[in-house]
């Protein structure tokens, strides 16, 4: 092989055609789309880290500027997007996220798993946007890397609003299906077996289309030594509400809802605590007697 | 009464709305003056039923077609919106369809959501509660501009209850423009076993966690859900981890339970969980660490193994039957 086939080759890739040369002439044979070339964006979310103490400010927003890490509702995503990208054989999956870019952990962990590059969008400006004006700004990211797929979580574990991905796809102008357990893809198709109430349904859709991930569904792979010091290197892109023109969609301006305040919920005070000494089932049954459930 | 108009959004279920749909259109009756119900496949059956629950109108949007119901309702809505009028106020249930519509309502009529509601109150215009940090703080939200407010309501914040009134007057849903939007089709159904009553009707919920030790074990808690004809439930670590499908997880990011009594085995109480099960009468909780959370909202705490203290309550169980 030569430096200018492989050369030739690696461009055919990015321009997702597949080359075939006759090796005895080394002339161009044939050239066609590659339809194993999968790009697949997936939505990810830095959060402060559920273990540690949370809090919310003056102005009723959580409490980010500590340490961020990935959200594990995330991982779930991204090592879908992996996987289907191992079995389309080739492809990409970028990250995108939207919030506070004073710690990227969270991105360079995703990086590290395998994904090829990361954006986010990190701007004063957005403290404060609301879950239609968050899925404004990741739709805006989103449209200018053209992907086949887009994977998000169902939810985050902090917000928990749980509407933004859906949001994205009606702003793209994408079909969607919510909580899928597997998701496969073709040249044109996605498949996904999604949770339902009784059961599961099989959904299909065609490409590009937004697909949110149940948690638990696949296993996230741990970032190896090799990949965090590839992740050290791969592209990662801040941008700011400027470079997306997007008016004033987003932050308190564009957010038009408010918390009024925040109060103590009602609390339940602790019952009886017996520490087990072998008739530690009896006692319950005798609860559950107590209460008429027995 | 402040609000004269609130759509409540009502899922089928064999014949009739789901119990979500029913809490909706109760709590409705006592925010507005009128209410109307919006339906997909809707009946006489139906519209009597929206009519118990206290709805003069049933919108109805007709058979779907195999599509998922997010596109299509949300479309319908919307077109319904610009021609008759908005409500003050649109309810969702929080569920997989609810979630769906919601969000794709919102793009459409360009108004966020506010989602997780657990409380509606009045006070001049609707404000939302919503519970945080695992339950123990409420954030009060409300929406600042003009335009429906859309809501999105769990599961067991409000009671339901019939009206008593005359069926509901059905009315055929314009249907909006999908465009491309609208392509996912369900092309398959399955219906998974499951023995005993739904997880969020259960009068008994007996669940595992992290505390198990491993997937095989959470067979104790089926066996143990059983024998009080009740349903097993699951933290989120377990479903995480893949040892119990996501359909059984209790909390922030699963289901809401109110059982008569929640029985929670190998849990320690991370926040994300308590908030979908300290609404339960009862909370007995066995936990081998005895400064585990769960013991600070358990009615009755066993400290010690789960894995000697849960087979002795399934042996004394047998027992009685």
């Amino acid at each position: 092989m030569t430096t200018s086939f492989i050369r030739r080759q690696a461009r055919a890739a990015r321009q997702r055609t597949d080359i075939d040369i006759d090796h005895q002439t080394r002339q161009v044979t044939s050239i066609t789309c590659k339809v194993g070339l999968v790009n697949i964006i997936v939505c990810v979310k830095q959060i402060p880290d559920p273990a540690a103490p949370r809090s919310l400010d003056a102005s009723h927003n959580l409490n980010r500027s500590g340490k961020l890490i990935l959200d594990e509702a995330d991982t779930y995503g991204v090592e879908m997007a992996l996987q289907l990208v191992d079995a389309a054989g080739t492809g990409e999956v970028t990250v995108v996220s939207m919030g506070s870019a004073h710690d990227v952990a969270g991105l360079r962990n995703a990086l590290a798993m395998g994904a090829a590059r990361a954006v986010i969008v990190s701007d004063d400006a957005l403290r404060s946007t609301d879950a239609l004006g968050t899925a404004k700004v990741l739709a805006a990211v989103i449209k200018r890397e053209s992907p086949d797929l887009v994977l998000a979580a169902t939810e985050s574990s902090d917000g928990y609003t749980g509407t933004t991905p859906v949001q994205i796809a009606e702003l793209l102008g994408l079909p969607s299906i919510t909580f899928a357990k597997s998701v496969t893809i073709d040249a044109t198709t996605v498949k996904v077996d999604r949770q339902t109430e009784s059961g599961y349904d099989e959904v299909t859709a065609p490409l590009p289309a937004l697909i949110t991930v149940t948690a638990g569904v696949v296993e996230p792979r741990y970032a190896s030594f090799k990949g965090i010091m590839a992740a050290k290197s791969k592209p990662l892109e801040v941008l700011s509400v400027a470079d997306l023109a997007l008016g004033d969609a987003t932050g308190p301006a564009g957010a038009r809802q408010e918390i009024t305040d925040v109060v103590a919920a009602e609390s339940r005070a602790a019952g009886e605590k017996y520490v087990d000494e072998g008739d530690g089932a009896e006692r319950i049954v005798d609860f559950l007697e107590s209460i008429k459930v027995l | 009464m402040a609000l004269s108009n609130i759509w409540i959004v009502c899922e089928p279920s064999n014949g009739s709305f789901t119990s979500t749909s029913l809490e909706l259109l109760t709590q409705a009756r006592d925010l507005s003056a009128t209410q109307s119900a919006i339906t997909w496949g809707g009946d006489a059956a139906l519209a009597a039923v929206a009519g118990n629950y206290g709805a003069t109108t049933l919108y109805d949007v007709g058979d779907l077609g195999g599509a998922l119901p997010g596109v299509p309702i949300a479309s319908a809505i919307a077109a319904l919106v610009a021609s008759v009028g908005a409500p003050e106020a649109i309810f969702i249930p929080t569920s997989y369809d609810g979630r769906d519509i919601a969000g794709r309502l919102s793009v459409r009529l360009d108004r966020p959501v506010l989602t997780n509601v657990t409380g509606l109150v009045d006070v001049g215009g609707l404000v939302s509660e919503h519970p945080v940090f695992g339950g123990t703080q409420t954030v009060r939200a409300r929406f600042t501009n003009e335009g429906p407010g859309i809501f999105v309501i769990r599961a067991k914040s409000f009671a339901s209850e019939a009206s008593g009134g005359a069926a509901a007057s059905i009315s055929a849903s314009p249907s909006g423009d999908v465009g491309s939007t609208g392509t996912a089709a369900v092309v398959a159904t399955h219906v998974e076993d499951r023995n005993g009553p739904k997880l969020e009707e259960a009068d008994v919920v007996v669940s595992g966690g992290r505390g198990l030790g491993e997937a095989d074990k959470y067979a104790l808690i089926e066996e143990a859900a059983t024998l009080l004809n009740g349903a097993a439930g699951a933290s989120r670590a377990i479903v995480d981890a893949g040892w119990v499908p996501y359909s059984h997880q209790v909390g922030q990011t699963g289901k809401t339970v109110k059982p008569t009594v929640y029985i929670a085995c190998g849990i320690s109480g991370a926040t994300q969980h308590m908030v979908g099960m300290k609404g339960s009468k009862n909370i007995v909780a066995i936990n081998k660490d005895p400064d585990a959370p769960i013991f600070r909202i358990a009615d009755f705490g066993v400290v010690g193994d789960v894995h000697k203290v849960l087979p002795n309550l399934i042996e004394a169980l047998k027992s009685r039957k």
